[in-house]
């Protein structure tokens, strides 16, 4: 192909060519390897705070580098620089070369560039825009919180933004090129009753252009939620301790989708036999009312992405298919090991680390009882509408998240809000206790973070309110 | 090997520092009033081998600078900050003139601004820390290390059947730090580790893993990889079976490795920026007693060879030893500069500082000291409790003190460890945990910055079947 050198970032800003790219694939297969990829990455990134209604500090960073792969097998050697200059690139390349052993035995049969969605806006306007419009977003956030309630005695509000540009060349054809925007608006706040004390914490965004916060998202939002959750908290009650029947609200409480199922099903863990799922592909995993589903195809959603950070195209894959399992989330080199399609999950966390598989936006697809008819369902137990992280033990299948507002149902209403509490559960087994699925997906507002291997990406989640049967609550009340 | 560069400007500069220094000359001509230069270099190499053959190699290295200015007369200063990972003169004029441009947007804050020339500083001497001999062995050898760390624990039992792998790490990170008011400072980190992570299944096809780690500053003192992986296997084997157990009250013992997870949680109740906010429950508890009076805590970050030492902090003051609790009473607060100024007390040295953003606060080594009884002695009390050797989740809220984290572990029945334990939750409230450490053993060992023995808190609740 020709490559559109005078339209593509890394052509325009660090002099990178066509002629380049080929020696450096070239270089990165002289040892024997049976594919190489290249994946350049150019963020800039700004992030601007509010603390006690100062803006105390505003900071943006710019970095840029190549990472060189060359896969062996199930053998991958990596390499990576933070100068673009041809020399450097080569040595990476020769270094990466390095994980094979052999004569060079591999064509390149020239590049294709790879179709992509339109996902994001693009527009590259933000990240160069002035500071002042996200100053005055976390003005406005931190304005709001404290007009919310006079127990409000701490706000911190924060911005961040990052422009991603990313190019990737492989020695299977594949040429890709993307530009990631990514937002997100924070607000954490404390209130004081007296002797009481208590935290609240909200925010969203998305890849998204600054508009994004002038609708229904607006700053206003986000503080007046987390100063909601801040006041109800200085009365909870202790959360109670045992198994019970528990209602998951819509949105972020699909944080328990990616922690029991997500992660057990990427599929480098089930192509080395250590996921509490291997071998469970066609088997039931959950009640028949479950559905769940990972899309990377989402417009503006936190986890979506044209392409993957191996240049494919990402996609809807579906996970469990009423209750039985139905696939893994895949990268190339995953694909190609199972002889599987490749489902456009590698992503990394930078051009500093090897791809590997990893959700997008992971959700539970609606079902038909409503929202009300599943708390009053419920004679005692719990009832769960936020959360905090999560996090999975993939070879014995447990994994815990943590509620940070919830009540407590009694004969089918729900009453007091109870303290911080963490649930937990396994993998394989939860999603069976699934007995209700309600009409009302929501995915969240835009504010996941995922971390493996060392390794943190961007992912959305989502779920419609759910009854689990059973599950464990981790209070200290009866 | 390693070497603290003594502070004087006397000494010729090397060229990182030199080029520190020039940075934050050009600030100050970009129209900065002070201004503080980091700039970092690391390298690294990782292979991961499983069952047998090398899965991945990597080895590679990056840079960057980051530079903090202020504007404004004292008493009245605006911030901002700005890093990149190019330094072209193209790179670092944008650099420095970005960084003044973002700080005329933020808030003029009487609180901001370097350290005090009296309070700068650094260690002299030998610290212990850099050791050019991690990156000493040729690739096949280290490739070696990581293959002998699986093997041996893959040998140690036939159900010792599938595998994470075995692992060999090196690293080497340089620091120089320059500011506008004659601080230049560098230093040299070494870091090697040998792990193995075996998977171990039972005839019923449960699998369980866990892990062990040797790391150092030189290879001369990592563990051998056969010891590793015999402790990696002995720890994986004795997960086998678990089982969930009742809700209940018992006697919770946390192992070392998960004692050391309440350190840090004491360092995040103690952390300046915490309690200038209000936003830990030990604001405003300084002389009080916030923990049973077998508990003392001590953050020093001048220990030679330790992984939380370094000749000087974030901001260029020394390191030092502070007492955070002393036989049960809050003693200190860890501050920077900024939260020292917020509460009207000096800094205790403990800030930290990457390329990008604002100052933080960071511990050196900060560990719980040994008391008199062994683990055993420890165990043999408990008629029947719960022996944590994992927590899972972020369940701790700073704010509240309210604890309530996912576990697994083995049970106590009668002094000794019987079976293994799973899915179930240990929670409670820091406040009163802290409260309830009736035990303390004398098994102290660094194996990272943030080091505990062996102790024992009553009162938790178990939350399982």
């Amino acid at each position: 192909m020709t490559f559109p050198e005078h339209e593509l970032h890394f052509f325009q800003r660090f002099g990178l060519s066509g002629r380049l790219i080929e020696r450096c694939l070239g270089e990165a297969l002289s040892a024997g390897g049976d594919f190489a990829d290249l994946y350049f990455e150019s963020i800039a990134s700004t992030s601007i705070s509010v603390d006690e209604s100062l803006v105390k500090s505003a900071s943006q960073g710019v970095s840029a580098g190549c990472g060189i792969r060359v896969c062996s097998g199930d053998r991958t050697g990596y390499a990576y620089t933070d100068d673009l200059s041809a020399e450097r690139l080569m040595r990476a390349a020769r270094t990466a070369a390095l994980i094979a052993n052999g004569p060079s035995k591999q064509q390149m049969a020239g590049f294709r560039e790879v179709p992509k969605a339109s996902l994001y806006p693009i527009s590259a306007a933000d990240a160069d825009a002035g500071i002042a419009p996200k100053l005055e977003l976390v003005m406005r956030t931190d304005r709001a919180a404290r007009a919310y309630d006079p127990r409000i005695v701490q706000v911190r509000a924060g911005f961040n933004d990052e422009l991603r540009h990313i190019l990737i060349a492989a020695s299977d054809g594949t040429f890709a090129h993307d530009t990631q925007p990514l937002a997100r608006l924070n607000c954490y706040v404390i209130a004081r009753d007296g002797e009481k004390n208590s935290r609240g914490g909200s925010g969203g965004g998305g890849r998204v252009e600054l508009n994004f916060f002038e609708g229904d998202k607006s700053p206003e939002h986000f503080a007046r939620e987390a100063a909601r959750q801040a006041i109800l908290q200085l009365n909870a009650v202790p959360a109670p301790a045992g198994d019970m029947e528990v209602v998951l609200g819509p949105g972020w409480p699909g944080v328990l989708l990616h922690e029991a199922v997500g992660h057990g099903l990427e599929a480098d863990f089930n192509r080395k036999k250590t996921s509490a799922f291997t071998g469970l592909i066609g088997q039931k995993v959950a009640s028949s009312k479950v559905t769940v589903v990972d899309n990377g195809t989402m417009p503006s959603r936190r986890g979506s992405l044209n392409v993957d950070d191996e240049g494919s195209p990402t996609q809807e894959t579906v996970l469990i298919e009423n209750g039985i399992l139905k696939g893994y989330l895949s990268d190339k080199l995953s694909a190609r090991l199972m002889g599987m399609a490749d489902t456009g999950n590698g992503r990394r966390e930078s051009y500093q680390h090897i791809p590997m598989p990893r959700m997008t936006n992971t959700y539970m697809l609606s079902g038909e009882d409503s929202p009300e008819d599943i708390v009053r369902s419920v004679k005692r137990g719990l009832y769960a509408v936020n959360f905090g992280g999560g996090q999975v033990d993939i070879t014995s299948g447990k994994f815990v998240f943590s509620a940070s507002e919830a009540y407590l149902i009694e004969d089918g209403k729900i009453t007091a809000p109870v303290r911080d509490a963490t649930l937990i559960g396994n993998g394989p087994e939860a999603l069976k206790y699934v007995s209700m699925v309600g009409n009302d997906l929501a995915l969240d507002e835009g504010i996941g973070t995922c971390g493996k291997d060392g390794q943190s990406v961007p992912v959305g989640v989502g779920m419609p309110t759910i009854k689990l049967d059973r599950m464990t609550v981790g209070g200290t009340g009866r | 090997m390693s070497t603290a560069t003594p502070i004087s400007s006397a000494q010729s500069k090397t060229d990182m520092q030199q080029l520190a220094a020039d940075v934050v000359e050009r600030a100050l001509r970009a129209g900065a009033t002070e201004a503080e230069v980091v700039i970092r270099e690391g390298d690294e190499f990782s292979t991961l081998v499983r069952l047998g053959q090398v899965e991945t190699l990597k080895e590679s290295g990056a840079r960057g600078i980051g530079v903090r200015v202020f504007l404004g007369s004292s008493g009245a200063h605006r911030t901002a900050n700005t890093s990149t990972s190019d330094f072209t003169e193209a790179g670092l004029d944008q650099l420095v003139r970005g960084a003044v441009d973002l700080a005329q947007v933020t808030s003029q804050d009487p609180f901001a601004g370097l350290p005090e020339q009296g309070a700068m500083g650094q260690l002299d001497g030998n610290l212990d820390l850099y050791y050019e001999d991690v990156y000493s062995m040729p690739a096949a050898e280290r490739i070696e290390y990581a293959r002998r760390a699986e093997a041996a624990a893959l040998a140690a039992d036939p159900r010792l059947k599938n595998s994470d792998g075995g692992s060999f790490d090196a690293a080497t990170g340089h620091k120089v730090m320059a500011n506008s008011r004659g601080f230049v400072g560098e230093y040299r980190r070494s870091y090697c580790s040998v792990a193995a992570m075996p998977i171990a299944q039972t005839e019923q096809g449960g699998m369980q893993r866990d892990y062990w780690f040797s790391s150092a500053r030189t290879l001369g003192k990592l563990a051998s990889p056969e010891s590793i992986g015999a402790e990696a296997a002995r720890r994986t084997l004795r997960r086998l079976n678990a089982r969930r157990v009742a809700t209940q009250r018992v006697p919770i013992v946390f192992a070392p490795e998960i004692a050391r997870s309440l350190v840090g949680n004491i360092f995040e109740a103690a952390n300046g920026d915490s309690i200038y906010r209000g936003a830990s429950f030990w604001a405003n508890q300084l002389g009080q007693q916030v923990a049973s009076s077998n508990v003392t805590v001590i953050d020093d970050g001048t220990i030679p060879g330790l992984f939380g030492t370094a000749p000087f902090d974030g901001e260029g003051l020394p390191t030092r030893r502070t007492v955070v609790v002393e036989n049960g009473v809050l003693k200190n607060y860890l501050l920077n500069t900024y939260t020292g100024r917020k509460l009207s007390m000096q800094s205790t040295g403990n800030a930290s500082r990457g390329l990008a953003g604002t100052p933080g606060i960071g511990a050196g080594n900060l560990f719980l000291e040994n008391r008199s009884v062994s683990p055993q002695q420890l165990l043999a009390d408990i008629k029947v409790g719960f022996y944590v050797t994992e927590l899972m989740g972020f369940g701790v809220n700073m704010v509240t003190g309210d604890y309530s984290r996912g576990a697994a572990g083995l049970w106590i029945e009668n002094g000794e460890l019987t079976f293994a334990v799973e899915e179930i939750t240990i929670a409670g409230n820091l406040k009163e945990m802290l409260n309830n450490i009736t035990a303390i053993a004398n098994d102290l060992e660094f194996r990272s910055a943030v080091a505990a023995p062996t102790l024992r808190i009553d009162g938790m609740t178990i939350a399982g079947a």
